[in-house]
């Protein structure tokens, strides 16, 4: 049988606020253990929480930003559960009444094309600290730093249909939050983390089967990995004509499989009730306003400038938008040199090939976009070929200047006078006596292809800074 | 010293009869000699209160003295004191000294107040005789075989028998009123919000308030006005502003409409306890108030609403003593599951645990429509009842207990004939207002008390028909027998 993979995505994003949703305390990863821990986070006796109204905000961002309904009075419940790393014994999250509801948002395919993915819902709560089971002699070690960090919790509808749209959303995810501010998007310190819900159906089935929850997949690939392997594993349950049980499941990266989670660590009944150390949050229609006015661009926004404005293809706008540091960096590229498309080509192939090759955030690159631009201006204007500005790309990433010093210092500049370039064609013509034969005997079709060899004897000896069109103009005339 | 009001002391404090130091003195000798027949304090912080009367004195000297400065007063071992043993009257916390001070210890030690220590209560505040203490069972004064009430017991008993002229309480459901009312003290329950919850061990948070207990309508006026006003720490704490309490004590009550509901003076309230109720009543009238019969018809309801959701809200506010950062924790544990049933089983005792386990039910999937759900509404319109009542009159009154403080142990295996016992004054807490109880006679040797319920914030005219009731009466006045006279 045909099967439909239906896949939904929570994810727990880390708001970047400066201190923690309920109480003063830093929220800076990498701390010593429990330094970052106050009275409050460590629920001491008679402690209360005070609402973070920064985190209140950044939720009312994203709602903004995926055109959702912002919870006009939203509420804080208590999540019931027993763990050495929830200090309270219960987590202060959302449930009946969530500040952000339904909404969606655009992402893109490799292909290019578009799908609006659905949006159930976004919520505030707070993380658990962690429990550290290594180098504590057959205890468990608890570090609560991170216990109180506000995560907005995103749930998306079932709506991603297999592994690559799952990606394809999580990126899409990680530029509009970033683009906004209210998160760092880090995967790998924990600031996105994501819950897989995946079912299989039979193609053309309307209902949804039973589904799986894989926890805590905290990395693009391993989200990508985790699919394909529950994928698998479903199919051959239902091929054999089993039965998928509902259960949460665990991704182990380093095992390459998903399992299920103890018992022991999927509690049943949560208990959920109205946290009554919190009032209810009400939101007005100027408090929206406000922080709607103050949006940057969005990804989604920008993407389709870029096409408009700039005629980038879907791809490129993609590319250039996928961050909001890149998209000023093309935008002061292609305002710098004046060819929009050139510019996208440069940033996408030599810019981020080498922050890829460096491992460099975009922060780090040491060629400031107008000195890109600088550059592009000199092969628009012949000053070199696209081959020798590869080189000079590579000297002005080393520091050795702007452009035009380099182009300068190293003789770069391409050579269009037509006196020198006759010279050297002459001196390849008479060098090449042999294949002068051959090209002199060839059809037209054929002499095109043959004129190729004397254009680059001539690039040769003039150490690649001839400019070709001239060098093509002359071979022709000489070459009779 | 010991018999005088926190008024009269601070007269005397300010005039230079006595020091901070001579009077605090006066009543650590006086906890070290005969609180053993009482029980009433856990703690006692002999160092710490003598270094704060002399700061006091200092204060005084120097002419920046308040009304409480080196006033002695006594803290529930609910409230968090910085550096001082805050048990809860909990086995779970009797090892807890904590780094930080409750909003209202702050506030009262801000004004110069000296605390002599911590008194005994029932524990995590669940109950209504002080039997339910890890430490222990608090005598009343009056009658050392009949209980001080709950769960403020600790702070009734020590002020009635002089061990300090004022004292701090919470009351969730009654635990400031009842145990002032068996007392033969006045104790105040603010409007929730009106005092922080800060520093505040939780029982039910919804519910929780602090209050003052004194002898006097007066003294809870001067103590209310260092502890009253909003805490940007406690989301919960009001915004409404606070006023001087003491300003309004001597208005008259001159057309003051009094609402005696009548479900407050049916079966169930002891014959001998509501005469005293009318007496009193009857010298409000002559002090100018008019009386009305007014309904509260929910009033049946308020039992099991309460007891739906103060456990509830007790029973995940409790969660956070599981033996992993502070408080105790069982011998040698096995594993994690180990340490969690046998550090509770051990650290909680029989009340406590009762009520985790009906609030555990009541907020379990598929009961908390039928109960938690469901409770709100009722208290929805409890509430309701109080607003409407409030149309036609400006105070409500009533008895505070069904009658006078029963015998030790006559209730102590029958949780519901306990419960009954706070008839009266839960549902103030389940509307959130302002209650008080002024001693208004005695049965049987033992004092009774008459309730007063104000509007929300109406803080200032509660203690202002208090303190018109005791100027025209003595029942505040009276002593039980000394015992340190006697042995003199």
């Amino acid at each position: 049988m045909q099967w439909e993979t239906v896949i939904g995505l929570e994810v727990h994003l880390q708001l970047a606020t400066r201190s923690k949703i309920f109480s003063g305390s830093p929220t800076t990863f990498g701390a010593a253990p429990n330094t970052q821990a106050s009275a409050v986070d460590l629920a001491m006796p008679g402690m209360l929480p005070v609402l973070n109204a920064e985190a209140v905000r950044f939720a009312v961002m994203f709602g903004l930003g995926i055109g959702a309904e912002i919870g006009r009075r939203s509420v804080f419940d208590r999540k019931n559960y027993f763990y050495p790393d929830l200090p309270k014994g219960y987590q202060i999250s959302q449930f009946e009444a969530p500040i952000v509801g339904r909404g969606s948002f655009e992402i893109q395919l490799e292909d290019g094309s578009t799908r609006s993915i659905g949006i159930t819902r976004a919520h505030l709560e707070e993380d658990a600290g962690k429990s550290l089971h290594e180098d504590f002699h057959g205890q468990t070690g608890i570090d609560l730093n991170r216990a109180g960090t506000p995560l907005l919790e995103i749930v998306s509808e079932p709506d991603l249909r297999n592994a690559a749209e799952a990606v394809a959303y999580l990126k899409a995810l990680h530029s509009l939050v970033t683009y906004l501010g209210i998160s760092d998007g880090n995967m790998a310190e924990g600031s996105m983390r994501c819950d897989i819900n995946l079912s299989l159906r039979p193609v053309g089935s309307d209902t949804l089967g039973t589904r799986a929850e894989i926890k805590n997949v905290n990395s693009f690939r391993f989200v990508e990995k985790a699919i394909r392997h529950e994928v698998e594993r479903q199919a051959d349950i239902l091929e054999d004509g089993g039965k998928i049980v509902q259960e949460t499941r665990l991704y182990d990266a380093d095992l390459d499989e998903t399992r299920p989670m103890r018992s022991k660590e999927v509690a049943n009944d949560y208990r959920y009730f109205p946290e009554p150390d919190l009032l209810p949050v009400v939101i007005d229609e100027a408090y929206i306003e406000e922080i709607r006015a103050s949006l940057p661009e969005l990804p989604v926004q920008k993407r389709h400038r870029f096409i408009e404005q700039y005629g980038l293809s879907a791809y490129d706008a993609n590319v250039m938008a996928d961050s909001r540091e890149l998209a000023d960096y093309f935008e002061a590229v292609a305002g710098s040199c004046g060819d929009a498309k050139i510019a996208a080509n440069w940033v996408q192939v030599e810019l981020l090939g080498q922050l890829n090759k460096g491992e460099l955030a975009l922060a780090d690159c040491p060629v400031p976009a107008a000195d890109l631009g600088g550059l592009i201006a000199r092969i628009l204007d012949n000053s070199i070929s696209g081959k020798i500005a590869k080189q000079v790309f590579e000297a002005m990433w080393q520091g050795e200047g702007s452009a035009d010093e380099i182009i300068a210092a190293r003789g770069l500049k391409q050579v269009s006078d037509s006196g020198a370039l006759e010279t050297m064609v002459e001196e390849v013509i008479a060098a090449n006596a042999g294949q002068v034969e051959q090209y002199l005997a060839a059809d037209a079709d054929r002499r095109k292809k043959l004129i190729g060899f004397f254009v680059g004897q001539v690039m040769k000896l003039s150490k690649g800074q001839a400019n070709p069109q001239m060098v093509n103009e002359l071979l022709a005339k000489k070459l009779v | 010293m010991h018999d005088k009001t926190v008024a009269q002391l601070t007269a005397g404090l300010q005039t230079g009869q006595f020091s901070s130091a001579e009077l605090t003195r006066c009543f650590l000798d006086r906890i070290a000699s005969l609180d053993s027949r009482y029980n009433s304090f856990i703690s006692v912080a002999d160092e710490q209160a003598m270094a704060a009367a002399r700061a006091a004195d200092e204060r005084i000297a120097a002419g920046d003295a308040g009304p409480l400065t080196g006033i002695p007063i006594a803290h529930k071992d609910i409230f968090c004191t910085d550096g001082l043993r805050t048990s809860c009257g909990s086995r779970m916390l009797d090892n807890f000294v904590p780094p930080y001070d409750a909003t209202l210890v702050t506030r009262l030690n801000r004004d110069g107040v000296v605390a002599l220590g911590k008194t005994n209560m029932d524990e995590f505040a669940m109950g209504s005789s002080n039997e339910n203490s890890f430490y222990g069972p608090v005598r009343n004064p009056w009658d050392t075989s009949a209980v001080p009430g709950g769960s403020s017991g600790g702070s009734a008993a020590a002020v009635a028998a002089g061990l300090a002229p004022a004292a701090t309480g919470t009351d969730t459901g009654g635990s400031i009123r009842q145990p002032a009312a068996f007392c033969g003290i006045t104790g105040l329950k603010p409007t929730y919000g009106r005092v922080s919850r800060l520093g505040m061990v939780a029982f039910a948070s919804s519910l929780d308030q602090a209050g003052p207990m004194a002898r006097t309508a007066e003294d809870c006026a001067l103590l209310l006005n260092s502890m009253a006003g909003h805490d940007p720490q406690d989301s919960t704490s009001s915004q409404v502003p606070t006023e001087d309490y003491c300003a309004r004590l001597a208005d008259s009550l001159q057309g003051l409409r009094i609402g005696l509901p009548r479900e407050y003076f049916g079966a169930g309230l002891d014959p001998a306890t509501a005469a005293c109720i009318d007496q009193a009543l009857k010298e409000l009238e002559a002090l100018g108030a008019t009386l009305v019969e007014v309904s509260l018809p929910h009033s049946h309801l308020t039992i099991p609403t309460y007891y739906v959701i103060a456990p509830a809200e007790a029973s995940t506010n409790l969660s956070r003593y599981d033996g992993v950062r502070y408080g105790y924790r069982c011998e040698q544990p096995t594993d994690l599951l180990d340490l969690y049933t046998r550090t509770r089983e051990e650290g909680f005792g029989e009340e406590v645990k009762r009520r985790i386990l009906v609030g555990t039910y009541a907020l379990s999937a598929g009961y908390y429509d039928a109960y938690y759900k469901k409770a709100q509404q009722v208290r929805r319109l409890i509430k309701q009842d109080f607003i409407d009542c409030f149309g036609q009159v400006d105070v409500i009154a009533g008895p505070t207990t069904p009658g006078p403080a029963f015998a030790l142990g006559s209730k102590s295996d029958d949780p519901v004939a306990m419960y009954l016992e706070d008839i009266y004054t839960l549902a103030v807490n389940l509307a959130g207002l302002p209650g008080m109880s002024v001693p208004a006679g005695m049965v049987g040797g033992k004092p009774v008390g008459l309730q007063l319920i104000g509007q929300h914030f109406g803080e200032a005219r509660l203690l202002n028909v208090g303190h018109r009731f005791q100027q025209a009466t003595d029942w505040h006045a009276r002593r039980p027998a000394d015992p340190a006279v006697e042995a003199a």
